[in-house]
């Protein structure tokens, strides 16, 4: 038995200023049509939360099922940082492998303010998302940043393979219309945009967006009576933890774990999030048609390509040179445009990865489209230790 | 010197900081912001964490900074200068250590330098700890 995913649906990312609620009731009903089912066929709804909107965030199940009027479903509500939207579609699957329920909604979306992203308000000297910024000043870009200069003095990288990332991704993102972001860019540009947080320069680094995504997932003997022919299927949803003693240093924290007593583990976090996944798919990198991964910058795409093993460490720009992640390349990368294109909206944003998948793998992604696409995989991490990883095939 | 904003994280003793974390009296794992309580090595049932001064040197792991000024909680000077961050593994802990950069610009670092333990005021006054040249 597995669990199928029978409509996709987003609503287009952007800075639109209206309620998250809108957002996702959205993309809910696209991703309903796209199923050809009715919200009264929904036997569960999963939210999930977004911590920028006040309460109704926080139970964000519930407010779309409000919206959308009550129903009389079960539901869940869940909170994972950017893995949000990965932990919903795993709640949801799970409960149709348990054959608890045939048809589940899984929906997320977010509402956000300009700029970087800030605390949550109060002095919370508890609280170490809270402490980085009153101490260190130290924002969301700063922690890709070290990541950029640890990569460019390990493997040599430069600002040039940055920009050609998000060239490459604005490409592909100027061909989905779900894109924020649908214009073309040259490296020439993205070298003359403002330096942010040295080596990454605005145009390296994602933006946060408003947008929702949502997905009906239903057990294959549902989808059989349904008549759905050959739907998606979900081949594996790993949400793994960290592996102690962590040895890079992790967005909010102050210090990476200490290696005085245990080894550093075999794989980083971010390897092992993407190897849980094979692991449970049974399939290997090999087997992919493309990936979409977290790259919140352009230099954390060539560490997600290496994480997910598309190549050995070190070798991503000669994958990116050779033209290999992009469109019409052998294991195109972000497909969708990536974060790049979108920019990211929190809770959404897993959900959107595999509506791109979705999309991929049905052969209906139209000027995106990977040639003979029979398998996906989506990767991202969230704070505080959550991952995630999604494989999905024909 | 005005109070810190917070308790216990590092101290300035005689013109010296120190980052003082705490170790593990089983296993010896370090910790830093200091943990208290329980050992998180899941091999280990430790619950006797002692505090303990972490070293003064280490080399930079990586850097960079902040072009523009970070928002709140964190105070601005005026006229703004970019804050400089470095991330410094400490050899013997086992750890790499984020902190405020004191009188370099990234112009000035490289992945693998060795810094030291300094401390200077935030903005609006309270201390906290920093790298700075050995
Ligand atoms: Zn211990």
């Amino acid at each position: 038995m597995s669990a199928v995913i029978l409509g996709a649906g987003m609503h287009p990312w952007g800075k639109w200023g209206r309620p998250f609620t809108e957002y996702g009731v959205a993309a809910a009903r696209a991703a309903l049509r796209d199923a050809g089912l009715a919200w009264s066929d929904v036997q569960f709804v999963v939210g999930a939360d977004t911590i920028r909107n006040g309460y109704p965030g926080f139970v964000a199940g519930a407010t779309f099922a409000q919206a959308m009027g009550w129903n009389g479903a079960r539901i869940a509500s869940c909170y994972a940082a950017c893995a949000s939207g990965a932990q919903a579609i795993d709640i949801a699957r799970t409960r149709i492998l348990a054959g608890l329920c045939d048809v589940a909604l899984v929906v997320g979306a977010d509402s956000t303010p300009k700029g970087f992203f800030k605390p949550v308000g109060g002095d919370r000297p508890d609280d170490p998302d809270w402490l980085r910024f009153r101490l260190l000043g130290a924002t969301n870009p700063a922690y890709f940043a070290l990541y950029a200069r640890r990569r460019m003095a390990l493997y040599g990288s430069t600002a040039e393979d940055f920009a050609a990332v998000k060239v490459k991704n604005a490409l592909a993102g100027s061909l989905n219309g779900n894109a924020r972001y649908r214009r073309t860019t040259t490296a020439e540009q993205v070298l003359a945009s403002p330096m942010v947080a040295d080596p990454l320069r605005l145009m390296d680094i994602c933006a946060t967006s408003d947008g929702g995504a949502a997905l009906v997932l239903a057990s294959d003997d549902f989808a059989r009576r349904h008549g759905a022919s050959g739907p998606v299927r979900l081949a594996a949803v790993s949400t793994v933890t960290p592996t102690f003693p962590g040895t890079v240093l992790e967005l909010p924290n102050f210090a990476t774990d200490s290696t005085a007593a245990v080894p550093p583990p075999e794989r980083t976090f971010r390897a092992s999030i993407a190897h849980a996944a094979y692991e449970e798919a049974g399939l290997g990198p090999g087997d992919l048609s493309f990936a979409e991964v977290y790259d919140l910058s352009t230099a954390l795409e060539l560490d997600w390509v290496e994480d997910v093993g598309l190549c050995p460490p070190g070798e991503a720009e000669k994958l990116l040179r050779a033209g290999d992640t992009a469109l019409g390349g052998r294991i195109p990368v972000n497909p969708s445009g990536g974060l790049a294109s979108f920019g990211e909206a929190v809770p959404a944003q897993a959900i959107a990865q595999v509506c791109e998948l979705t999309w991929q793998l049905r052969g209906r992604a139209g000027a995106r489209q990977v040639e003979g696409a029979r398998a996906g995989l989506a990767a991202n991490q969230g704070l505080f230790g959550h991952g995630s990883a999604i494989i999905t095939t024909t | 010197m005005t109070a810190p904003v917070i308790d216990g994280w590092f101290t300035v003793d005689d013109g010296t900081a120190h980052l003082l974390g705490t170790r593990c009296s089983d296993c010896r794992t370090v910790y830093f912001p200091p943990q208290t309580g329980l050992c998180r090595n899941p091999h280990c049932d430790g619950e006797d964490l002692t505090g303990t001064r972490l070293s003064r040197r280490g080399t930079v792991w990586s850097y960079t900074n902040a072009c523009y000024p970070p928002p709140a909680p964190f105070v601005t000077a005026e006229p703004y200068v970019p804050v400089t961050l470095a991330a410094v593994e400490l050899a013997e802990e086992g750890i790499v250590v984020l902190g405020q950069v004191k009188d370099l610009t990234v112009e000035d670092l490289h992945v693998g330098m060795e810094l030291e333990l300094t401390w200077g005021p935030l903005a609006d006054g309270p201390p906290v700890w920093m790298w700075g040249r050995p």
